[in-house]
């Protein structure tokens, strides 16, 4: 027993950590310094946007307001005006609604077909077709903004949603298209056999086996699509007419406004209002967005 | 009995690179045919091939009379097994079994008797209401052959369904899977590359190399009397040891290095005389003492002893020649041991050099 007692006596079990060690005063200072660095303009925003304009015209950007108003918000969301309308960012937000949710949709449900046919149901040619696809997401979109202008006119599309949330489904294909190839091409191909065997068609096999396999990857196209189409300015200010801008083109209106004062408090709010969509998007699916880029690029 | 499968001159390419070379094949209905080889010798494309999950370039398949060669796979009445066990992760085990029948519209109360059928056959009744995750791999596989026995096919196709196992699951497996085939009756392709399953499982072997079949015959005469060097070196474990040297004497003899081996007893063809000639015998058709014997024998040292528990393994060195010999424990020799090797030449067997064919 006394033998026990002694091989006991020394350390024993997890070693003690110092919460105050250089390594630790190095790392959360760095955080810390970089978290500040990006919060600091949200801080300065949201802050500008909850004064009043007498309170503004003292410049003390950085310090809390006085007198908490939500004025300017309500007036950023329905009554600021841009060229007749006067109905605020309301207008240019249900414009993006019905512009984003097609097009995410439209572009993700092809995109998603595209790469599992260029992996499972190689064709003659598919590496080709997959190489040109790929090449179309490197050339510059304002080489193509005046050929689509005239394309979409032909077609009767021109100054339409509807031709909008086509320019942003063909926009989105290359590198949608490559995210679910390099996704599908990890799932084991055995897979794919034998459901064959199993008597699974085409689209038995992508509704049935694929979809159910590939959620991560789903919500990272969902992310991308969103936040990409609702941030565009430049395809909603060229394709469509000013009934239907787009929120972006909307808040551009509203801040860059010439005649009157420039209210700064309510561009702060109109800014904060565009940007809310995509950060909750971000919120929302954040650890799934993680996992699925991570996913993604094992294979590729 | 009619043939289950037949395949004629089967021919496939992948661009100019030929994988399959006029391919003839023959599987017996309940017969169990393993197809064995090295990797990239073409076997499993040759399943991929039978199961319809690959188009051919040439030939025709044919499966229980019908020309199948250009139907889906859930069309040619197969069922197959994959090495990855390939089960869909998103399915319970119920799941996976149903899918297929699911697919082909068979009514539900069909469904579910096929399946108590195949979980009891495969005793896996208690694990049809869980996920493949939750399955150990040896689960997993038996749930893999349960799909393809639901499917009530008259061919069965394995692709290397053990190779993923560890050694005594597998070696359990291995005995399940052929008394599944005792009971069942149903035609099996096996392909594999380890010898063991395909000496334990089949009643016929084809041999593969090269995109062609080199032989194609049961275990035993596979064994005994391989047509060729490769089969010869693939086929046994340790390998044939092959003495390189000539026959003379219009063929009675074989002169390897300064000793003359009588081939009284050979089993096989019209032996001449050839000036490359190499004789093949394996490790346990060769005698060892450490005193002259009769006749002739060939004068060896022990280099390394082996010992593998049930017998020993001794290295030997003769006229130059690396050579192995298995002996029973109490003939265990130390290293260094002058030795006399006779040979057992009815199970021999002699090759061309040239032609590399067996006489």
């Amino acid at each position: 027993m006394a033998d026990v007692g002694m091989a006991m006596s020394g350390p024993r079990g997890a070693k003690p950590k110092r919460a105050l060690s250089p390594r630790n005063i190095m790392l959360y200072g760095i955080l810390i310094m970089v978290c500040v660095y990006y919060l600091l303009p949200l801080w300065v925003m949201v802050m500008t946007s909850l004064k009043g304009m007498p309170e503004v015209r003292l410049g003390n950007i950085f310090s809390p307001p006085v007198e908490i108003t939500f004025q300017p918000w309500v007036k950023a969301w329905s009554e600021a005006c841009t060229g007749l309308n006067c109905d605020g960012l309301s207008r240019g937000f249900w414009n993006s609604v019905i512009i984003t949710v097609p097009s995410v949709i439209l572009s993700i449900a092809i995109a998603s077909v595209n790469g599992y046919a260029l992996i499972n149901w190689k064709f003659k040619g598919s590496d080709v077709f997959f190489t040109i696809l790929i090449f179309g997401s490197f050339i510059p979109y304002q080489i193509m903004l005046y050929p689509i202008v005239i394309l979409l006119r032909e077609a009767g599309l021109y100054g339409t949603l509807w031709g909008l949330v086509i320019v942003h489904t063909i926009f989105g294909m290359p590198i949608l298209t490559l995210l679910f190839r390099n996704y599908f091409s990890s799932i084991p191909e055995e897979l794919f056999k034998a459901a064959r065997v199993d008597g699974a068609g085409f689209w038995g096999i992508y509704f049935r086996i694929m979809l159910p396999m590939s959620l991560p990857i789903f919500v990272v196209a969902l992310i991308l699509q969103v936040t990409g189409i609702w941030n565009d300015f430049l395809f909603g200010v060229v394709y469509t007419k000013p009934d239907l801008y787009p929120m972006t083109v909307q808040l551009n209106n509203i801040v860059n406004s010439v005649q009157g004062v420039k209210e700064y408090n309510v561009n702060m709010a109109a800014t904060v209002l565009t940007g809310l969509v995509p950060l909750i998007v971000y919120f929302v699916s954040g650890k799934l967005f993680v996992r699925g880029i991570a996913a993604g690029a094992v294979k590729g | 009995m009619g043939n289950s499968i037949e395949v004629k001159d089967l021919t496939l390419n992948f661009g100019s690179v030929s994988v399959l070379k006029n391919m003839n094949l023959d599987v017996a209905e309940g017969e169990f045919v393993v197809l064995l080889g090295p990797s990239g010798c073409g076997k499993s494309t040759l399943l991929n091939c039978l199961a319809g999950l690959l188009d051919i370039t040439d030939g025709q398949i044919w499966i229980k009379g019908n020309n199948v060669t250009w139907s889906e796979p859930s069309e040619r009445g197969i069922g197959m097994v994959f090495q990855s066990y390939a089960l869909y992760p998103q399915m319970t085990v119920r799941g996976n079994l149903s899918f297929g029948l699911k697919n082909a519209k068979v009514p539900q109360p069909e469904i579910d008797k096929r399946i108590a059928r195949a979980a009891s056959i495969l005793q896996i009744e208690p694990l049809l209401d869980r996920k493949p995750a939750a399955l150990s791999g040896g689960q997993r596989q038996r749930v893999a052959i349960g799909r393809a026995l639901v499917r009530d096919v008259d061919v069965f196709l394995f692709d290397e369904p053990l190779s993923n196992l560890d050694a005594k699951l597998r070696s359990e497996l291995r005995v399940e899977i052929k008394r599944l085939h005792n009971q069942l009756g149903n035609t099996m392709v096996y392909v594999t590359h380890d010898q063991i399953e395909a000496l334990t499982l089949a009643d016929r072997i084809a041999v593969m190399k090269g995109g062609v079949i080199q032989q194609l015959a049961e275990p035993l005469e596979i064994y005994n009397r391989p047509s060729n060097l490769f089969v010869a070196g693939f086929i046994g474990s340790p390998s044939m040891n092959f003495l390189k040297g000539r026959t003379i004497e219009g063929g009675r003899a074989f002169q390897f290095g300064a000793t003359r081996i009588d081939l009284a007893g050979y089993d096989g063809g019209a032996v001449l005389e050839r000036d490359d000639a190499i004789l093949g015998v394996r490790p346990e058709h060769i005698t060892v003492s450490t005193t002259p014997v009769p006749g002739p024998s060939i004068p060896a040292e022990v280099e390394i002893d082996e010992h593998l528990g049930a017998d020993s393994l001794l290295w030997l060195k003769a006229e130059g020649a690396n050579m192995s010999v298995r002996v029973p424990v109490e003939g265990r020799l130390p290293p260094g041991t002058k030795v006399h090797l006779g040979l057992d030449i009815p199970k021999a067997s002699l090759f061309d050099v040239k032609t590399e064919q067996r006489i």
